[in-house]
């Protein structure tokens, strides 16, 4: 502290823990609070207006407040339905990723030769972004050119050598083309999607399992527990914290669901594989002009569902934290 | 340990797990060895639906060479090096400052502000995406890399704090009390006791938020327009539309993208799962 300001270092000595946390504070304080959280009610706020995201040239705003518009004209909007309906479908069917990535661990939970790197390479495809994996699987179901394709034609297909010598394949049914399919193009997607998903929550699983407690897995067998139930009594128990975190990061991942939507089919066919994450996004900038408005309020609705999901978070944290110190 | 040791399963357990293990694992990793394969064939191959089978010759080199030459993917790996590394830089150095405020001094609004770093983190990106777009149009930002960067820096901030203040609320507290009853001041406190404790925090923190920034393709989307600032990720799905069914140069270009990471993962392996779990899980 400066002493050549006796009454004035005397009143920042006195408070100096009242005032260094907040000078280590504003900084990350005020950069997330201009692009995190202000965003977040003006988004909030743009949801009642019509606006092309355009200004006068004095400046201003050509938004107009339309009220509650907006959410009227979502209600009897089958897009949006349908996004809804496929946001639940992500919920429920990503949830396999935490029993899969749980299955997987215990499986590597071993202590062999070269393990750490089977580890690795397992963890593989959370690694890589999810537009090169939706690329991947993009080409994988390809009925031309990907697995899919070549699989089907060795299933259904008979190779038969025409007059002219060149090689044709006779097929008893065509290959299927999952993600041009209405049906099947969002099962296909999510399928892409719980690859990586089920990586990282392995990896969670191993490093859960790393912390069980070796001598209640003894206590455990000496009384004759083993299998399914040694694993349901005594293991998931004490595996809880990972099971938690790996339901709130599924649910997040699900829920974020854009990168592979926009890669394998940006939505389509007719709309069938759209969730709100990307059809707000193809509403907010689309080729006819942008529709901040409308997109606001798909966003909105988006993020009321997380909301639902962070507010359970953080009370898990807040109990913790009064357990704590 | 569970389950049990497959050692104490005799030399027949043990042979055969050995062999069960790179057996799931390639099927495990079908996809990226197909598509691996796939980089390095010519189009003769990929026209007559040779997936699985031996290449008819092997083009690595060529392929390779033909995303950089027949696209601008050197320009877009530059953007993704040039857009990550600040955000990296930028987050980790604001979240230490942050987590150790919200670590160590006891004030009333210090678990509402925590709190509002961790929510902030969760939040789906839609609801930002409007107004932040607004916000880089406005100031000029848009359609470049700094636009882009400032914009990760800042989201990313909210996940670097909570991780710092939950591994800086773990180091023991008797430290810094003894250093504030021998007068050291506080940003002494912060610079030479707590920094060099909670260096593997920021190892871990600096893998994972490359990693999460170099595969963002959201705001990639959302704050550029041209060619001049796109990152890679982006790239790739360009280079997509202009290689239509040339699946070996489309492959290539997405391996291409997915090397940084890779790299960063296998180099600081422990650290990055570190980071991953939270620190919930340790």
């Amino acid at each position: 502290m400066d002493e050549t300001h006796p009454e004035n270092a005397g009143w920042l000595k006195r408070n100096k823990l009242a005032i260094a946390p907040w000078i280590f504070l504003i900084p990350a304080l005020g950069f997330f609070a201009v692009y995190v959280v202000l965003p977040i009610f003006e988004s909030i706020w743009l949801s009642f207006y019509e606006w092309n995201g355009l200004y006068r040239p004095d400046g201003t705003s050509t938004a107009t407040w339309v009220g509650f518009d907006n959410y009227a004209k979502l209600w009897g909007d089958p897009k949006f339905w349908i996004s809804l309906k496929n946001n639940v479908l992500w919920l429920v069917l990503f949830m396999l990723a935490v029993p899969a990535g749980l299955l997987i661990a215990l499986f590597l939970n071993q202590t062999v030769i070269g393990m750490r790197l089977y580890k690795s390479l397992f963890f593989f495809p959370f690694v890589i972004s999810q537009v090169v994996v939706g690329l991947i699987f993009g080409w994988f179901y390809n009925p031309d050119f990907g697995v899919v394709g070549s699989v089907w034609k060795a299933l259904f297909c008979e190779e038969t050598v025409n007059i002219l010598g060149n090689a044709t394949f006779r097929c008893t049914r065509s290959a299927p083309d999952i993600l041009s399919s209405p049906e099947f193009a969002t099962y296909g997607i999510i399928a892409a999607g719980l690859w990586p998903q089920i990586a990282y929550c392995m990896i969670l699983y191993l490093t859960g399992l790393n912390n069980v407690a070796a001598d209640q897995v003894e206590a455990g067998r000496l009384d004759g527990a083993k299998g399914w139930r040694m694993l349901w009594y005594v293991v998931l128990p004490q595996l809880r914290p990972a099971t938690f975190i790996a339901v709130v990061v599924t649910v997040i991942g699900a829920l974020r669901s854009f990168d592979m939507i926009a890669i394998m089919t940006q939505g389509g066919p007719f709309g069938s594989t759209n969730v709100l994450a990307y059809y707000m996004y193809e509403t907010a900038i689309s080729e006819y002009g942008e529709r901040y408005g409308y997109g606001s309020a798909i966003a909105t609705v988006l993020f009321l569902i997380m909301l639902v999901y962070i507010s359970y978070f953080l009370w898990r944290m807040y109990q913790d934290e009064k357990g704590g110190r | 340990m569970f389950p049990r040791p497959v050692s104490a399963a005799g030399t027949f357990g043990g042979l055969s797990y050995r062999i069960a293990v790179p057996i799931a694992l390639v099927i495990w990793l079908l996809p990226l060895i197909a598509i691996f394969l796939t980089s390095i064939r010519s189009a003769v191959d990929i026209n007559s639906g040779n997936v699985f089978g031996w290449p008819s010759e092997f083009r690595m080199l060529e392929n390779y060479t033909a995303v950089f030459t027949q696209s601008r993917a050197a320009l877009y790996l530059k953007n993704s090096f040039l857009i990550t590394i600040p955000s990296v830089v930028i987050s980790v150095t604001l979240a230490c400052l942050a987590g150790y405020a919200l670590a160590i001094y006891r004030f009333r609004v210090a678990l509402p502000l925590f709190f509002l770093f961790v929510a902030g983190n969760f939040v789906p990106f839609q609801i930002l995406m409007v107004p932040v777009r607004d916000m880089s149009v406005q100031s000029g930002l848009y359609d470049t890399i700094a636009g882009q960067f400032l914009f990760h820096a800042a989201f990313q901030t909210g996940f670097c704090t909570l991780f710092m203040r939950n591994f800086i609320r773990a180091l023991p507290f008797d430290l810094i009390e003894s250093a504030r009853i021998e007068g050291v001041a506080e940003w002494r406190i912060f610079w030479y006791v707590v920094l060099p404790l909670v260096r593997p925090a920021i190892a871990a923190l600096a893998v994972l938020i490359f990693t999460f920034v170099w595969n963002d393709f959201f705001w990639a989307n959302v704050l550029t327009q041209g060619e001049s600032a796109k990152p890679i990720t982006a790239g790739v799905r360009a280079l997509n539309g202009q290689f239509v069914n040339n699946w070996h140069l489309v492959s290539a270009a997405s391996l291409l993208a997915a090397v940084p990471p890779v790299l960063m993962f296998f180099l600081m392996q422990r650290h990055f799962i570190a980071g991953l779990t939270l620190g919930a899980v340790k």
